[in-house]
């Protein structure tokens, strides 16, 4: 059973955590605020955990040595980028992803050899795409088609 | 020297005033569009409001001419990254880094910011030696090597008091290079130099060996197995 911490209980986090535990993994999930965790659906059955993502001390604690992913989903690019690297470069995790939402940052970590997803050009795209439909319908089919994307 | 220093809060503030005396080029670039207003009034047309992790902001800074970043803000995550993104896109040459949470010193290291600075850990060099728990102090790092300068008194119950230098089993790429007996003169020691309780050694180790030079020598003599 892989074992994947995700750092950031946001609608993100959540949802991520929610699906992978669904299929099988072991998950725990942190966030410095506590009622972050309401995201979670109340069968969730992974570990929440209240800390500092960026803090070695509670990342060691967490056991995230041993872990196989680690996915930084918190809303500040600059705890992602920093727990990430903690994670890569002193634990040696072996799958360490990270959302970041300046475009410059992202490909520079992408480049420094993070897996990073920058969420902002996607979207905009995906805006754009929405507001140059013709009608509402279209729009709504461009959606449906999103979303269809997503499942594959 | 341009300089680039990240935060202008109590530390980045004093810093540029200093550095601007000393004739260097200085930029302060802050977050808060208030606090930019404050330093501008005191310190005149020195301050860029703006986010220093952005590489936009960093190059209208005119970060690829600069020499030196100082990222000083209260916020470990802000500072690793502005040096990160100052050394991987502008080539700054040199990158400092303030420490808020001494942890970190470690990570900062490995991750290649050049200098790091901690106030916390600056302080507890200077308090340490009169802390009865704590015989060992750090002094300064080496750059690079991982090796770093500590000092250590000799105790009074140490294993090591009346042994000649060379039998004492120092850990791997530690060194003794400098003994300061009680009456004050230093000496570079040889492999017959006899240490005493008291004396001031001052040594070169890894700091993964920092605890086992400790050990070596401050540790009361090993029990007697007949």
């Amino acid at each position: 059973m892989k074992k994947v911490v995700i750092m950031g209980c946001g609608r993100v986090g959540a949802a991520l955590a929610t699906e992978l535990s669904r299929e099988g993994y072991q998950v725990t999930i942190l966030d410095y605020a506590p009622e972050a965790f309401v995201f979670l659906p109340d069968d969730f059955n992974g570990t929440r955990v209240v800390g500092n993502g960026t803090d070695i001390d509670v990342l060691r604690r967490i056991g995230v040595e041993g872990m196989d992913i680690f996915v930084s989903a918190t809303r500040g690019d600059n705890r992602n980028v920093m727990a990430a690297q903690i994670a890569k470069h002193i634990f040696g995790v072996p799958i360490v992803a990270a959302r970041v939402f300046d475009p410059l940052r992202e490909e520079m970590y992408r480049n420094m050899g993070l897996r990073t997803i920058n969420p902002t050009r996607v979207q905009a795209r995906r805006l754009k795409r929405m507001i140059e439909a013709e009608s509402d319908e279209e729009a709504d089919r461009i959606v449906a088609e999103f979303l269809a994307e997503e499942e594959k | 020297m341009y300089i680039i220093v990240m935060g202008g809060g109590k530390v980045g503030f004093h810093l540029a005033k200093e550095l601007v005396e000393a004739n260097h080029e200085v930029l302060v670039i802050e977050l808060d569009s208030a606090r930019s207003k404050e330093i501008a009034d005191e310190m005149g047309d020195i301050v860029m409001h703006g986010d220093g992790c952005e590489a936009t902001v960093l190059d209208k800074a005119g970060a690829g001419r600069s020499d030196m970043i100082l990222a000083v803000t209260g916020d470990d995550a802000v500072n690793l990254v502005a040096c990160q993104v100052a050394r991987q896109r502008f080539n700054v040459p040199r990158t400092v880094a303030r420490i808020n949470d001494p942890k970190n010193e470690e990570i900062f290291r490995k991750l290649e910011v050049d200098i790091t600075v901690s106030a916390t850990s600056a302080i507890m060099a200077h308090i340490e030696p009169e802390l009865p728990t704590h015989h060992l102090t750090r002094l300064m790092r080496l750059k690079g090597s991982g090796l770093e300068i500590v000092e250590v008194r000799i105790p009074d119950d140490s294993r090591v008091v009346g042994q000649p230098v060379k039998n004492i089993m120092l850990p791997y790429q530690s060194m003794i290079s400098l003994v300061v007996g009680e009456d004050g003169h230093p000496k570079v020691p040889s492999g017959e130099t006899v240490l005493h309780a008291g004396d001031e050694v001052v040594a070169v180790t890894l700091h993964e060996s920092e605890e086992s030079l400790r050990e070596a020598l401050m540790a009361p003599p090993p029990p007697r197995s007949f």
